[in-house]
């Protein structure tokens, strides 16, 4: 849970109290805090002056405007066909090995998130993830787990 | 048919001067801009391939105040990377693009749609589009571009889904018509057209559409930039000559064993390597926004077409019935026949359920399922049964 009052307020300040700017209140609130709660959804909704369920109906059509908690890292792996054959299980294995987490899970600390994701555009260097908005390519698990143990120094 | 020999072209990524260019086009009339991309032939290099000179027109033709130019640039078909490196390293001629559009249809605003994926580009692409805007202002221009972003879906990548996420809700594709030509975002004359489409119309507009149609076939002119994957040993970018055959592809790509290219990417369709010398790529034969995967004899055909159904599932937006259940019954029924679950016949069924969808689904997205399975069963059934 976080508050999230301000930071609506702010967002909606910056895009304007319009439909046209959900989208980029809610892309506001999720890289900020990960994910949206139902509380955040709603203080949009009163923000803009729209049905929280039509927040809830947009967030969820999204793959990225996340409505389960999410840690601060979320790592997306790339499940589609090139990754798939380049090695996408290991770098699964890998993750799931050190954060100790099964894909679609937190850990406890709320620092990652691991999920797998559709094809993110890097199928010449496959395998490839997404950390939040940062991609990395060519992975081996050696490379992985090194990219990981520096996201945990942080 | 007309058949070309592999060529490497270099018009996308050649250094020009933009400033040049645009003051041309500046200087251009609207129906001149129109001509020349009439005069060129080029299609839209996202997938569909609309020709580009009669989507400026008809907007053009639209009487509003106000009107709109899209950049699509959710590229999300899988094996598609181009619209990213080209955005990366040539935005101004993406941008360039947009403003020459602008003047062609008489709009004066401009919209990229980046998909989600792609966020990481922004802190570069911001400070290029300021010092762009700069420029334009300069010549003489009354444009002004902004981007949207995508949050993960690849659904976002069809027009009018777009346009529904531009506007702030769920991307679900809307009734055509209206065309995005006459009601498009905001419900605004619109033209939509691809990142490399915007690129290639600048190059038209430098060179002329002579050169342009110097490359190419008749149903396909010019080149365009292909992704490729998969099972070769030189992945990557490259800008290639239209009018190749798929076997010209593969013996410049292919790594020697290669036994199935998939053009056009999960929408797209299966050559099997008896078809790669009769194949054209291009609009006569197997058409491609630039997705080309390479199989080689190692892989399992079952479990690639496993991967595009799961994608599919997921990716439909779940709108329309045909496409929602469709997807899910493709996935359940291939798994069943593999397992034995259901005879080798159930796949008679199912390729039934694949036309139904081409000719029930709402959209592109459920209308192109049917290619890659009726593709990939069709060559590689015993792989889907066994």
């Amino acid at each position: 849970m976080y508050q999230v009052g301000n930071l609506v307020r702010e967002l909606s300040d910056k895009h304007g109290r319009v439909r046209e700017s959900l989208m980029p209140i809610l892309q506001g609130i999720v890289q900020k805090h990960n994910y949206l709660t139902d509380e955040a959804m709603v203080e949009v909704a009163r923000e803009l002056d729209i049905s929280a369920a039509e927040v809830y109906g947009t967030a969820s059509f999204y793959t990225f405007l996340e409505t389960n908690v999410k840690g601060k890292y979320v790592i997306r792996v790339c499940k589609t066909i090139t990754c798939s054959m380049k090695g996408k299980s290991d770098i699964i294995q890998t993750l799931e090995d050190i954060l100790k987490i099964r894909v679609g899970e937190t850990t406890t600390d709320r620092q990652f998130s691991l999920v797998e994701t559709n094809c993110i555009g890097w199928c010449h260097k496959a395998p490839a993830i997404l950390i939040n908005e940062m991609p990395y390519t060519e992975l081996t698990p050696e490379k992985v787990s090194a990219i990981i143990k520096d996201y945990m120094q942080k | 048919m007309e058949n070309k020999e592999l060529t490497k072209v270099d018009l996308i990524f050649e250094k020009i001067d933009n400033t040049e260019v645009l003051k041309k086009a500046f200087n251009m009339t609207q129906a001149g801009i129109i001509q020349d991309m009439l005069d060129s032939g080029l299609k839209g290099r996202g997938g569909a391939g609309f020709p580009t000179g009669l989507k400026w027109k008809y907007t053009a033709a639209e009487n509003s105040p106000d009107k709109y130019v899209v950049c699509n640039a959710d590229e999300g078909e899988p094996g598609t990377f181009k619209d990213r490196e080209i955005l990366d390293r040539v935005s101004n001629k993406v941008h360039g693009g947009m403003v020459i559009a602008g003047k062609a249809i008489g709009a004066k605003k401009g919209i990229v749609y980046l998909r989600g994926e792609y966020r990481y580009l922004l802190p570069k692409l911001m400070p290029e589009l300021e010092a762009f805007h700069k420029l334009i202002k300069e010549i003489g221009f009354d444009f002004e571009i902004e981007y949207k972003m995508g949050s993960g879906a690849y659904i976002c990548g069809e027009e009018s889904a777009l346009f529904e996420s531009i506007e702030g809700r769920r991307g679900e594709p809307r009734n055509k018509p209206p065309y995005p030509t006459v009601s498009g975002v905001y419900g605004k004359p619109t033209s939509i057209n691809n990142v490399e489409t915007l690129v290639t119309a600048m190059m038209i507009i430098n060179h002329g559409p002579q050169k342009f149609i110097s490359y190419g076939t008749k149903d396909s002119r010019g080149s365009k930039v292909f992704s490729v994957s998969g099972d070769t040993p030189t992945p990557g970018i490259f800008e290639l000559e239209l009018g190749m055959t798929v076997l010209q592809f593969v013996d410049e790509f292919g790594d020697g064993d290669t036994k199935a290219v998939q053009v056009g990417g999960a929408s797209g369709f299966c050559v099997p390597r008896k078809k790669f010398a009769e194949t054209i790529i291009g609009f006569e034969g197997v058409p491609t926004g630039g997705s080309m995967k390479l199989f080689n004899s190692s892989r399992s055909m079952y479990n690639v077409l496993h991967n595009y159904l799961d994608f599919f599932a997921e990716e439909s937006c779940g709108q329309c019935t045909p496409c929602r259940v469709g997807c899910q019954q493709l996935l359940k029924g291939v798994e069943k026949v593999k397992k034995g679950e259901a005879k080798s016949t159930y796949l008679n069924e199912l390729t039934k359920l694949a036309d139904t969808m081409k000719i029930a689904a709402k959209c592109g997205l459920g209308q192109s399922v049917g290619n890659a399975f009726k593709s990939i069963v069709g060559n590689f059934r015993e792989e889907i049964i066994y």
